[in-house]
């Protein structure tokens, strides 16, 4: 009985990281089109804002709630302006322009930090469950990942913003018409995109090591989840997040955690073969 | 004829140039020579937190020889490549080294992977080849001497005392590779040997970072203890997650790797306080050796950098010094020479203890040292003298086989 609360527990857990580590993926890639390869360097910088700003004595949650995103969507704001906006609608070379930026990033990281691990330490203790003991940080995990898509959809949906946005991704020229600067609106959403990837890296950023290749663990993830979530954004995010978690947890549990990963690339495979377009390509068309 | 000015000048000329020619002469500018020590290591890119201190107490190692006179009354004069942990310039660099530097010696290389690359290069140029690091054994090379520990000489002892301590059934965590794969299996053998048992092994490739289900399962198998021969970046989140679970009260933790590129700096007590490890050197070792070498590395490179003095360096170090003891015993910088004079049991008290080269295998006998975390430091419980290379005996003998070039892979 403890052990399957645990293991339920654990698969929460795994799905709220994927959906965390793929929600500004979802925005830059599954709402804009722009293959972002530095979207793993993007969660890496977060990590490292959260560890500077929590040295430098600021509150840890500040540190991973507000810095990391605000530093990395600022970040992200300078790039867009210097490098995609010329590069809107041309897949592949935003995909060259990007993986030269994630190397640079790397780069400046081992610069600054050196290439050596750092860290801060979990601010939740561990609490026991009937047997065991589970790692408390996990719920706050999960509760990030709830609030940030029910925030999405909030958005998205009920807001002019996200009307806005909306339109403009679907058709620039009909929102310019109607008096929108595709322009800023472009500028803004990758903004929001690259916050979101800062806010992963710092939540991320308490559970683990950090080094400056970092972001490379996280990008064929983030990759698979958004590309098999399909059209929509919140719900598609959600439903493949939850199928890989749901996957790989459970055979992680049950052999190992190499054929937990293996499992999940089987899975994101036979998935793309059967629903090309994504999960919500076929179920839940239309809704975000 | 008349003797003009000129004439005379000419002549003190050309005597001065006959003088200069002299096999007097030429002796001294000989002697004046450099004995040319080469080494390569990965001083940037992503393992320069191993090669970063190697280079250093290389560095601290030339200086101290150069200080006390050199060698043979020649100075050393160190060629150091920085192979930027780009495999492909090993075997560059090190071609470099024999055929257009010449060096009389090359101590290099940090991974396995690495030392391979330029083991067989240096044989064939009849270079000497010193590898000064622990790894997984097995090397039976006459050219090569090896004076880093590997896994039988820390493990047979640590195994014990931990089962002592904790009691007889083992969960194992290892990295996926060569290193992980030879070291759990020497784990289950040390257990099974001292009458205990190992409950699951499990094994993680070098990016896994995330260890939640692991640490459930290791909670369902309730082992005394949990042996980690996890390796890097990514590996050092399970130390993290398991301390945040609140599991280090519950089951203590042992390693056969963290520590080695001063990872203890980086967790903090909390996480990493009361984790046994075993190896050749800390700094918090309380001898009069450690101590000299700490000072003096403190008064070259800075006080704040001894804390990331670690085993790699410490071990390089001891390397080229037991290389110029060789070369005082031998008198001479000659390949053959110099290892026989190594074979002849020949050792040196450095800062770790003392280091005798086993002639069987050219491996080092050492002393290691049981150690808990405490404080972020490596604080030394017990110190066990000169540990033989056990496993790499097994299948290794280069007295009876000097002809040997391999590395074994030992049947445990």
């Amino acid at each position: 009985m403890d052990l399957a609360a645990v293991f339920i527990l654990e698969i929460l857990y795994s799905i709220a990281v994927l959906v965390l580590i793929s929600a500004g993926l979802a925005v830059v890639f599954g709402m804009m089109r722009v293959i972002n390869l530095a979207h793993g360097e993007f969660m890496m910088m977060g990590g490292y804002a959260t560890i500077v700003a929590v040295k430098a004595g600021v509150n840890v949650y500040v540190a991973m709630l507000i810095v990391a995103p605000l530093a990395v969507g600022l970040i992200g704001l300078v790039v867009e302006r210097l490098v995609i906006r010329f590069l809107y609608g041309r897949l592949v070379d935003t995909m060259l322009a990007t993986w030269g930026l994630s190397l640079a990033f790397t780069g400046a990281a081992v610069m600054i930090f050196g290439n050596t691990t750092t860290g801060v330490s979990t601010p939740i203790e561990g609490f026991t469950l009937g047997a065991y003991q589970i790692n408390g940080y996990n719920f706050f995990i999960i509760i990030v990942s709830i609030l940030l898509l029910v925030a999405s959809y909030i958005v998205l949906r009920g807001t002019r913003l996200g009307l806005v946005a909306r339109g403009t991704m679907q058709s620039a020229d009909m929102a310019s018409a109607l008096g929108y600067s595709p322009d800023r609106v472009y500028m803004t959403t990758f903004f929001v995109g690259s916050a979101l990837a800062g806010l992963a890296g710092g939540v991320l950023a308490p559970l683990v090591g950090l080094v400056p290749t970092w972001g490379t663990l996280y990008i064929a993830k983030a990759f698979i989840t958004v590309i098999s979530g399909g059209a929509s954004i919140v719900l598609g995010l959600l439903s493949s997040a939850t199928v890989f978690g749901l996957v790989s947890q459970t055979f992680t549990f049950l052999s190992g955690p190499v054929i937990g990963e293996v499992a999940l690339l089987v899975a994101a495979i036979v998935l793309l073969r059967l629903l090309p377009q994504g999960i919500t390509g076929r179920f839940f068309k239309g809704r975000l | 004829m008349t003797i003009t000015r000129r004439t005379i000048l000419k002549g003190a000329a050309a005597a001065g140039s006959a003088a200069l020619a002299s096999p007097v002469f030429i002796r001294n500018a000989f002697a004046e020579d450099p004995i040319k020590l080469g080494t390569v290591f990965d001083i940037s890119g992503i393992f320069d937190a191993y090669g970063k201190p190697i280079d250093m107490a290389v560095q601290l190692a030339v200086k101290q020889l150069n200080d006390g006179g050199g060698l043979l009354g020649r100075p050393i004069e160190h060629i150091g490549y920085d192979t930027q942990s780009n495999m492909a310039l090993y075997t560059q660099y090190a071609q470099q080294l024999t055929r257009q530097v010449k060096v009389d010696v090359v101590h290099g290389g940090i991974l396995s992977a690495s030392r391979e690359a330029i083991r067989q290069t240096l044989r064939r140029a009849n270079t000497l080849y010193f590898y000064n690091i622990q790894y997984e054994g097995g090397v039976c090379d006459r050219n090569c001497f090896i004076t880093g520990v590997t896994p039988a000489q820390t493990t047979e002892v640590q195994i014990p005392y931990t089962m002592e301590k904790w009691g007889k059934k083992v969960y194992i965590l290892a990295a996926d590779y060569n290193y992980g794969q030879l070291m759990a299996r020497w784990i289950q053998k040390y257990f099974k040997d001292n009458g205990g048992e190992t409950v699951a092994v499990d094994f993680f490739p070098l990016d896994v970072a995330d260890f939640g289900s692991t640490i459930t399962k290791i909670q369902t198998a309730a082992p005394d203890m949990v042996y980690s021969a996890l390796v890097g970046g990514a590996h050092l989140s399970f130390y993290r997650q398991w301390a945040a679970a609140g599991m280090k009260s519950r089951i203590p933790l042992a390693s056969t790797t963290l520590g080695v590129g001063s990872e203890h700096l980086v967790l903090t007590p909390e996480e990493g306080d009361g984790i046994v490890v075993c190896y050749n050197y800390s700094p918090e070792l309380d001898t009069p050796a450690n101590k000299a070498f700490t000072t003096a590395w403190g008064e070259m490179h800075g006080a704040e950098t001894i804390p990331n003095i670690h085993e790699l360096a410490v071990s390089n170090y001891q390397g080229i010094m037991l290389w110029a003891e060789a070369v005082k015993a031998a008198n001479s910088v000659e390949h053959d020479s110099l290892i026989t004079a190594l074979d002849s049991g020949l050792s040196y008290e450095g800062p770790a203890g003392m280091v005798t080269i086993d002639p069987k295998t050219h491996h080092a006998t050492l002393d290691v040292h049981l150690m808990e975390m405490r404080d972020q430091k490596l604080n030394v419980i017990k110190s066990f003298g000169a540990r033989e290379p056990i496993d790499t005996q097994l299948v290794c003998d280069l007295v009876a086989n000097p002809d040997d070039n391999q590395q074994y892979e030992i049947d445990i």
